[in-house]
């Protein structure tokens, strides 16, 4: 009797409680959502950092969380999409350890001090991930941070043994299957039935981060020859993207592509302005009277033995004035006079001489980087006051890309974008005009339910703070893209995330 | 074996919303079966609270109601354009009642009522789409009300007596929807206080027209929780002075509506009908503001303007043999959420409450009486206003689905 009445309780408690709403038309239903002429049972997505979920300089386990595939993947649960596991990192501080010596920094955050000023700043704690104890795969998210559109391909670039001389990547080494592995290989042990790739970003972004000090390879086939800041010849990126959207359609997957953002969308360039120097009037003065001689004496004279021309003269010519100047800077595509002015008539001393070689001041056609930011109008040298960086010291060439660089760069990523599109249009892919898209966010912005998106450093929303990398926010606005294209593509219905629920930055004081 | 069952319930004792706001109409297991009318019906120490002017009609001399019920009550959520969904997880309310009357004299009767009118217990999933509004609640309030009824004529009667309130509320959301300590975890506070009391009242009259028809009239003041120093615990907060939260104390208010009730009841050989309705005035809960002592930490404002909200509440008893009376109810109960208030927190439009319940006569003086409610709400698509981000408002939208099922079991003994 007694068992009797505590089962019947028992049983009407839990039936009472499976008694739970349903609605008309659930979201969780089957069918509520299409996946259209798509199936997203395995994804699987290859890429760079932004796929990897990379932001604030580093690789950290909340912003692999946030990484626009995981957020897309979380979108496809909707339309029978699978299982979606990403290379989680050991800890939110991002550092990277190679054999228990760190090879990577740990993740920036926003310092504000008593003024209630806000400064990136590394955070600080000792890491835990080590490139030698990856985890196993396979894994859904095969975004590897540095990876150029020719590294997915090439065998040995997770090779542990090559991360120090630079031919291998620590990031797929701390994942890749074998010392061979392809990062494509990879990929497709999954058998994915659908794909993304947004790759070549690092093709242009490595030259133009490091101020254009790599070459633009543009005519040289052969990237094996290649530096790490070079840019990347486009008819390789063709043919390597080419093969790369042949493999991973080999097996019938769709799938879709992204093009690559120009630089100028991005706040690691546009945030420093080209004049940035403030000098009252005595101190512009002074200033000017050190180079006096440059620009009267110097200059003309060097035009008159014919070694650089006249309107290279013009460009070199170093005035300041009360307000904000431009600040000087090393241009190594300027004539090296450094050696002509050491000998007759100039007999200038050799300290002097390397200063003057390749030096002119900046112009509004500069991009001056956003880590100038940290040396500009600094003296590094306690020892020496008048030693200013950009007044009296040229801000160096690796922290300007020029007019010239710049160039480089836009020439190749339309060449890049080019293809992109076309290869996407003849493998039937879903499209999405990345570059259009970030260019919207940081000429007007992006409205969302909390206020506008734009690509102000610091502010805007979108861009961690390295500059360079999304905020899950960004991110999230990516994978809303990347959801549009496939759901124009494959008439499909997956929903959209609200971007106000992701986060920024990260304020922390250490 | 009742003992025990009675006993498990109240260990988990806690008190879930399931009529408008965060009233719970479940104050007595012979009126809930009949539609939680009560107003105009001369049947037990239940009186106390539904009309305690009739206590003075009531046969015995002393009568006793105690009664309890299993709220199970769950909320689903979903977004379309997002696909965000959740239901919640929330615990099992118990609503319970105790009753008590003693007839004097012919004229004057005295009882006592221990129930809980009030009361929400919600817990979503913790960091759901709505978290920057709630996470859970979980809000209590106790009515304590001795009560005298004195007959003025055969007819005529008044009733009345104070009203001494005690509860609790405990609050958890996210801060707003973004703010994370490094490690992701997302930054919240809790609000508790407990030992919350203040004082009220409750008057009613009833006529008995004939010796088939009853009316009556009954109200209940208004009553205000003022919490002082609760404590508010800030947790998940990183280490800026951009986000100046550290734990500290608050003050808030909750206000417990009046409600007023008229009704009549009609008796007919072995059958009873009866008709209520009740009139709460919601509209003195305009805003929730949580005033934290600390000067640094912004006060939390909530603007509820809830409105005047009506129930109609219908009963029959039949009674079958002299061992069973059966009774069965319906009612009519309108949201005091306006279009655009609609927070998670108190997720109620109109609902249409079903009752049945019975009573089992053990001896002539000792009755087991049960009952039943399944609480039903439309689909509903609603959003709350009035969060904000920055100065902007950031509405919370969505679509609602409520139920809830409340089997409940009480005693009646006279004497």
């Amino acid at each position: 009797m007694k068992n009797i009445l505590k089962l019947t309780l028992g049983l009407l408690t839990i039936g009472l409680m499976g008694c739970e709403p349903e609605f008309e038309n659930a979201v969780t239903d089957e069918g509520f959502y299409s996946s259209g002429t798509a199936d997203f049972s395995r994804f699987v997505s290859v890429g760079n950092s932004l796929t990897a979920g990379y932001a604030d300089n580093a690789l950290y386990i909340t912003g692999q969380q946030n990484s626009y595939p995981n957020i897309m993947a979380q979108q496809f649960e909707f339309v029978g999409g699978g299982d979606f596991t990403q290379p989680l990192m050991n800890d939110n501080l991002g550092g990277l350890l190679l054999n228990g010596t760190q090879i990577a920094n740990n993740r920036l955050v926003l310092s504000i001090d008593g003024e209630g000023n806000g400064t990136p700043v590394i955070l600080e704690g000792q890491p835990t991930t080590d490139v030698i104890n990856g985890p196993t795969g396979p894994f859904n998210n095969m975004g590897i941070p540095g990876a150029k559109s020719f590294h997915l391909v090439a065998p040995g670039y997770g090779n542990v043994a090559g991360i120090l001389n630079g031919t291998s990547n620590p990031y797929f080494a701390r994942i890749a299957t074998s010392e061979s592995a392809s990062i494509i290989g990879d990929a497709m042990t999954l058998n994915p039935t659908f794909f993304s790739l947004w790759i070549g970003n690092n093709d242009i972004l490595a030259y133009a981060t490091s101020g254009g000090t790599g070459i633009d390879q543009t005519g040289n086939l052969d990237p094996t020859t290649y530096g790490p800041g070079d840019i990347t010849d486009p008819n390789v990126f063709a043919a390597v993207y080419s093969q790369e959207l042949d493999a991973m359609t080999a097996g019938g997957a769709k799938g879709v592509v992204a093009n690559i953002p120009n630089v100028t969308s991005i706040p690691f360039f546009t945030t420093v302005p080209a004049r940035s120097i403030p000098l009252d009037a005595p101190t512009a003065a002074a200033v000017n009277a050190q180079f006096g001689l440059y620009n009267t004496q110097v200059l003309p004279g060097l035009v008159a033995v014919g070694v650089i021309s006249a309107e290279e003269a013009a460009l070199r010519m170093i005035n300041f004035e009360a307000g904000t100047n431009y600040p000087i800077i090393t241009d190594d595509s300027l004539t090296d006079v450094s050696a002509i002015l050491q000998g007759p008539p100039f007999n200038l001393p050799e300290a002097i001489a390397q200063l003057l070689g390749q030096l002119r001041q900046a112009n509004d056609t500069d991009l001056v980087v956003l880590i100038a930011a940290s040396e500009l109008g600094t003296v590094p040298d306690p020892g020496n006051p008048s030693g200013v960086i950009g007044v009296s010291i040229p801000l160096e060439d690796r922290l300007v890309l020029t007019a010239t660089e710049h160039g480089f760069v836009a020439n190749a990523t339309l060449a890049y974008n080019a293809s992109i599109q076309g290869l996407a249009a003849t493998k039937g892919l879903a499209f999405v005009d990345a570059n259009a898209a970030l260019q919207q966010v940081s000429s007007g912005g992006i409205g969302y339910d909390g206020g506008v998106l734009t690509s102000t450093f610091g502010t805007g929303g979108a861009f961690s703070l390295d500059g360079v990398h999304l905020t899950p926010r960004g991110y999230a606005y990516v994978a809303n893209l990347f959801i549009d294209a496939i759901n124009a593509e494959f008439d499909a219905t997956i929903p959209k995330v609200n971007i106000g629920d992701y986060g920024t930055i990260t304020p922390a004081n250490n | 074996m009742k003992k025990a069952f009675l006993f498990s319930i109240l260990i988990l004792g806690t008190a879930v919303m399931q009529a408008g706001g965060y009233r719970i109409s479940i104050q007595g297991q012979k009126a809930l079966a009949m539609g939680h009318t009560g107003v105009a019906v001369l049947n037990s120490s239940e009186l106390v609270f539904f009309n305690p002017a009739g206590l003075v009609h009531l046969e015995n001399r002393f009568n006793i109601s105690a009664g309890v019920s299993g709220v199970f009550s769950n909320v689903a959520y979903q977004n379309e354009s997002t696909g965000a969904n959740t239901m919640t997880d929330s615990p099992m309310g118990t609503p319970l009642n105790f009753y008590a009357s003693y007839k004097a004299t012919d004229w004057l009767a005295v009882g006592l009522g221990v129930y809980t009118p009030y009361g929400s217990s919600v817990e979503y999933e913790d960091d759901w789409a709505g978290s920057h509004l709630v996470n859970n609640i979980d809000l209590q309030a106790i009515y304590i009300q001795p009560t005298v009824s004195v007959k003025i004529t055969d007819k005529f009667s008044v009733g009345g007596g104070p009203i001494y309130v005690t509860g609790s509320v405990n609050f958890n959301r996210n801060l707003n929807r973004t703010l994370t300590d490094l490690e992701g975890n997302r930054s919240e506070v809790t609000i508790d206080a407990t030992g919350v009391s203040s004082w009220g009242w409750t008057a009613s009259t009833m006529f008995r027209v004939t010796n088939n028809l009853t009316v009556g009239a009954n109200y209940r003041s208004e009553i205000i929780l003022d919490a002082e120093d609760g404590d508010a615990d800030f947790e998940n907060i990183p280490n800026t002075p951009l986000a100046p939260f550290e734990d500290t104390t608050f003050n808030a208010s909750l206000p417990l509506p009046a409600e007023m009730t008229v009704g009549l009841s009609y008796s007919c050989e072995k059958w009873l009908f009866a008709f209520d309705f009740n009139r709460a005035f919601w509209n003195v809960y305009e805003s929730l503001d949580i005033d934290f002592a600390n000067p640094d930490i912004p006060d939390s404002k909530n603007i509820r303007n809830y409105k005047n909200a009506s129930t109609y509440r219908f009963g029959v008893q039949y009674a079958a043999t002299d061992m069973f009376t059966l009774r069965a109810g319906y009612y009519f109960d309108e949201s005091p959420v306006q279009d655009g208030y609609f927070a998670p927190e108190t997720p109620r439009n109109d609902s249409n409450g079903y009752t049945a319940g019975l009573t089992l006569n053990v001896t002539d003086r000792l009755g087991i009486d049960a009952s039943f409610l399944y609480l039903h709400f439309k689909e509903v698509d609603a959003s709350y206003d009035f969060y904000t981000e920055n100065g902007q408002s950031v509405p919370f939208r969505g679509t609602y689905k409520s139920n809830a099922f409340a089997p409940g079991l009480g005693l009646t003994y006279k004497l």
